[in-house]
């Protein structure tokens, strides 16, 4: 708070710095603000000014086969990734945290490499590679693709969890008489279980937004949402993208709010907050 | 790296993947059509697509490309090929046919081939319309049409940003053509060094007020926006843009026509269903409608005749149209395409 | 291991309690194999197996090499200095009809291109004028059908290109070429692209990050020094973006900054231009877009950093009579350091491997590295030059983030 005695000079400080961090604000959220609007505009163009409200763009994003297609493809790939990516990746996190190995080091670094390498080369690599299995053009290599994007993210966010959780309780429940299945579900998990949920909601977010990828592998019948938009703006602008934007923003403020939550709750359980 | 090993572990991460998802080797009977984009598949969508879903009960699964070859080249390559039957422009149609990369067809499963264009008719393809190049500008803002690739160079008289395809093809024609070029030695220039550098010198001229477009849906989006004053594009998209609403028109004085083809990739999984489509969408109730949704001239000869004169009128074929216009010379572009497009890629990167 | 003796029921001989403690290692080491092993696979299967064969590509040279290996085999022989025999003649006609009309003949062509420009019509010609008629004899039926054939250096040609591995996209790939004489030198001008586009996506990344780095610290500070319940606020307004998928806002852009968008409007409206600014396809456009996105990657490290600087630090300078913004710069600026290496260096990093803002918001010029791997794999078939490309974004990348290893540790995912 500015004390009523600050010098006129901390005065101006203490104004122009708010005023300059709400104009950068603004720059972030503006594009947001500014398209979804225009998803209920009633004229074909997408641009202001608005000449009325209309459901039009919804309707036909809900009617249009190729949109309907791609949410479709979407809602099949990117959860199908993200189980792939969360068993995974939670599995071989708890073994990294644990065990100690000559290259260990090597081995995560490996593990993580998919969140470093530029993601065309990812997709040229995969498209090379994946054709004489005839795998590209097929669901099942975009989920392949999709997860291994997906898997750094899960492992370092279960990796980052473990670090704070003590593994007493695991030689606890089995001294109990546990076995390793029970102390797994009813000890380790409960206890990772915020880590593995936001790294799958990483895994997802990156899944659902993944478009040069999918731009390599996929032909038109597996085409996702990303993918589409990617040919609506090169083809066809039209107010549908506006829709589809507008659906997409919705539900990254729904992934966001749970992993807010998700933050929330852990800094009440340890009272310190993760990483 | 070893390619047995890597196919190994590929393999085994495969048939694991497969056993959990349980996806993938889906027999269906979809056909995947690959088509240029925009208006001309909106139109397809009428007058193909959807009559042939709703006469066969198979899906069309239509896709858009922006005519490059390269992306059936890789495909068939790379050892999968996911299209089966592509749209095609008539230089890229018989190159891919000389390096194997497209079935040569099998007429007796399409039609008769006497009812068809002669130019229509060739050993990879079957033509599906008449199209043509040519400036396009919005009326509302120009008040003076330009009359020629001339003006389209005068930056001085028509000030502001104009749009060409980005890609050798038909840049090269038109440079000459604004260089004072006439049409009909066009290609015989273009087919000497010197004839060649002085397209690219006349591109020079114009290169800080092009802008490049890609997808045949770009000119009149451009066009309409403001952000172009001039553009050259796809006849029939400027007439589909002009149906819903926007005072976009045509100059056809040094516009460029030619056929598109169907054509099958060589190694598709659908090979019956391409032939079934391909038959299907070359009767000449389809094409009639696709002229009617979009400015096209058909290649079956009854769905030529019978056309009323006023859509005839917004043909490419039309003859008041074919003033000053003139043919893609196949021959020419199978021959230097790739030199040439190369060239233009190194040049459009300074 | 103090739990295992204490849960031994009696006292156990040492050797047995060695047996019992590998033993115990063993299955625990298992453990850890089954738990990692089926992740490690994976990577390595859909992972590393592909980059690395994808690298592999940018020295493999199979074309020439795998379709007239006969032909080759005779050249070996060959002295170089006159026609090749006409055994060699017969074998290279031979072996062109069996690749004309397959893909293979266009590859062969167009690897010789590469070497020397117009060849390709040489190869496609021949192979259109194949098989000879029957009794032609080859040499003669070859220069017949191209005059080339009657040049010893069209066959050293094939000869130089005939290896099972080359140099020459990698070195391409640095504007470098091999000479007749086998020095490394610069390539032609016109050939010459690829340094200035290395350099291109440099300039561009470092304007990002330095764009980004500006406005991200004030952000992050006022962030770091408001109450807690403002500053979740603020994050909140950075994280929402952050999360929104990237078309979403390239879309958005298109918007604003066409030129009949919202800015133009704005500026024409308030009369500061009379006409429209172009500020869509060009660099401009990119450079905003990409700013947008790559900000919050700045904000996160950077907040976490000034979040742990106590303030008492500060208002120790000022107190012990230092002007504050002296002591903003001398105390508390040094302390944000690691935050600004880690933004900066993350920002970089993801910057130079960007492909969709300039492929959809950027004319030609605007492109980077990464759009030419693209062009190479999908638009030209040309997958020795993709690869090379490759190995030299990869390179860069791996530098880079060594140095972010190095000196900041592994990323910090938990932030975003």
């Amino acid at each position: 708070m500015l004390q009523p005695y600050a010098s006129p000079l901390e005065r101006a400080w203490y104004v122009g710095l708010r005023v300059l961090v709400g104009l950068i604000l603004l720059f972030l959220i503006l594009p947001i603000l500014v398209i979804i609007p225009l998803s209920f505009n009633a004229d074909s163009f997408l641009m202001y000014p608005m000449s009325g409200f209309s459901l039009r763009w919804y309707e036909d994003f809900f009617t249009s086969p190729a949109w309907r297609r791609s949410l479709a493809n979407s809602l099949i790939i990117s959860p199908l990734a993200t189980l792939l990516a969360m068993v995974l990746g939670t599995m071989a996190a708890i073994g990294l945290v644990r065990a100690r190995f000559p290259g260990k080091a090597l081995l995560t670094a490996i593990l993580i490499s998919p969140m470093v390498v530029p993601v065309v080369i990812v997709a040229v690599a995969l498209y090379m590679a994946f054709a004489p299995f005839g795998l590209t053009g097929t669901y099942t290599g975009l989920v392949l693709a999709h997860a291994v994007l997906g898997v750094p993210f899960v492992v370092t966010t279960v990796t980052a969890t473990l670090q704070g959780f003590d593994f007493n309780l695991v030689r606890a429940a089995g001294s109990l008489g546990a076995g390793p299945l029970t102390t797994f579900f009813r000890v380790t998990l409960p206890q990772v279980a915020p880590g593995v949920i936001s790294g799958g909601l990483f895994a997802f977010a990156i899944s659902f937004d993944e478009v040069v990828v999918t731009l390599f592998l996929a032909s038109p019948e597996q085409a996702t949402l990303p993918r589409q938009m990617f040919s609506g703006i090169r083809e066809n602008i039209s107010p549908t993208i506006a829709a589809a934007a507008t659906i997409l923003v919705l539900m990254s403020t729904l992934m966001l709010l749970t992993l807010e939550w998700l933050r929330r709750r852990n800094e009440r359980l340890r009272g310190v907050s993760p990483g | 790296m070893n390619a047995r090993l890597s196919r190994t572990l590929l393999r085994s991460a495969l048939a694991a993947s497969l056993a959990c998802l349980g996806l993938g080797g889906i027999a269906h009977a979809d056909v995947t059509v690959i088509s240029f984009g925009g208006a001309n598949q909106a139109a397809q969508d009428k007058a193909f697509y959807q009559p042939y879903t709703a006469s066969t009960g198979s899906r069309v699964i239509a896709g858009e490309y922006n005519g490059e070859l390269a992306r059936v080249s890789a495909m068939v390559q790379a050892g999968n090929v996911t299209w089966d039957v592509v749209e095609m422009e008539s230089p890229e149609l018989v190159r891919g046919c000389d390096e194997g990369l497209f079935e040569k067809l099998d007429y007796s499963r399409i039609g008769k081939t006497e009812d068809f264009l002669p130019e229509a008719v060739t050993p990879c393809g079957i033509g599906i319309f008449v199209w043509s190049t040519a400036i396009a500008y919005d009326a509302d803002r120009l008040k003076e049409a330009p009359r020629g690739w001339t003006d389209f160079w005068d930056v001085n008289k028509i000030p502001g940003k104009r749009g060409l395809r980005k890609g050798a093809k038909y840049t090269l024609e038109f440079a000459l053509l604004a260089d004072g070029v006439p049409p009909e030695k066009v290609y015989e220039t273009l087919a000497t060094p010197a004839g060649v550098s002085r397209a690219f010198a006349k591109l020079d001229e114009l290169k800080p007020h092009i802008v490049w477009w890609e997808a045949g849906a770009q000119p009149p989006q451009l066009l309409a926006a403001g952000d172009l004053v001039m553009s050259s594009a796809y006849n029939g998209r400027i007439a589909a843009a002009r149906k819903e609403g926007r005072n976009l028109r045509i100059v056809w004085n040094g516009s460029i026509y030619d056929l598109d083809y169907w054509a099958i990739p060589v190694g598709t999984r659908q090979r019956d269903e391409a032939y079934r489509f391909i038959a299907f969408a070359s009767r000449p109730e389809g094409q009639r409608v696709m002229a009617e949704e979009i400015a096209y001239g058909p290649t079956h000869k009854d769905a030529v005749g019978g056309m009323p004169a006023e859509l005839a009128a917004d043909l490419p074929t039309a003859p008041a149209n074919l003033q000053g216009a003139f043919a893609t010379d196949t021959e020419f572009w199978v021959e230097y395409g790739e030199d040439l497009e190369q060239r233009f890629n190194a040049w459009a990167l300074r | 291991m103090t739990a295992l003796c204490e849960t031994a029921d009696a006292p156990i001989a040492p050797r047995a309690l060695k047996r019992r403690l590998r033993h115990a290692e063993r299955r625990r080491n298992l453990l850890f194999a089954a738990l990692i092993g089926p992740l490690a696979f994976f990577v390595l299967a859909s992972f590393i197996v592909p980059i690395a064969s994808l690298l592999g590509k940018s020295i493999d040279n199979p074309e020439v090499h795998g379709n007239l290996p006969q032909t080759l085999a005779l050249l070996e022989d060959w002295s170089g200095d006159a026609l090749p025999d006409d055994a060699t003649f017969a074998s290279l006609a031979h072996e062109l009809t069996q690749a004309a009309g397959t893909p293979a003949v266009a590859n062969i062509a167009k690897r010789l291109n590469r070497e020397q420009p117009g060849t390709r019509t040489l190869v496609m010609r021949t192979a259109r004028g194949l098989p000879l008629p029957e009794g032609t004899p080859a040499r003669e039926g070859l220069i017949q059908l191209d005059a080339r054939w009657g040049e010893t250096q069209t066959w050293h040609l094939l000869r130089n290109a005939g290896g099972a591995f080359t140099g020459f996209y990698l070195l391409s790939a640095v504007d470098r070429t091999v000479d007749a004489d086998g020095n490394i030198v610069a390539s032609p001008p016109e050939e010459a692209v690829y340094l200035d586009v290395l350099k291109r996506t440099f300039v561009m990344s470092i304007v990002v990050t330095a764009v980004c780095l500006l406005l991200g610290f004030p952000l992050a500070y006022l962030m770091a020094t408001l109450p807690a319940r403002h500053a979740n606020l603020l994050m909140i307004l950075v994280l929402l973006p952050f999360w929104t998928s990237v078309l979403v806002r390239v879309a958005a852009w298109i918007v604003l900054l066409q030129n009949e968008g919202l800015i133009n409007q704005l500026l024409m409206w308030t009369g500061v231009t009379e006409a429209p600014v172009q500020m869509l396809f060009n660099r401009f456009g990119v450079y905003v877009a990409m700013v947008h996105i790559l900000l919050p990657f700045m904000v996160l490290p950077l907040y976490s950093v000034m979040k742990g600087i106590p303030p008492a630090y500060l208002r120790a300078a000022v107190s012990l009579g230092c002007p504050p913004l002296r002591s903003f710069w001398r105390v508390y600026f040094p302390l944000t350091l690691p935050g600004i290496g880690a933004g900066a260096l993350l920002v970089f990093i993801l910057c130079m491997g960007y492909y969709i803002t300039p492929a959809l918001l950027g004319g030609p010029n605007d492109q980077m590295i990464s759009y030419f791997i693209a062009f190479y794999t999908n638009q030209t078939v040309n997958w020795g030059m993709a690869s090379a490309l490759s190995v030299v974004l990869l390179a860069a990348t791996l530098v880079l983030y060594g140095f972010y290893v190095r000196y900041l540790g592994t990323p910090n995912t938990d932030a975003r």
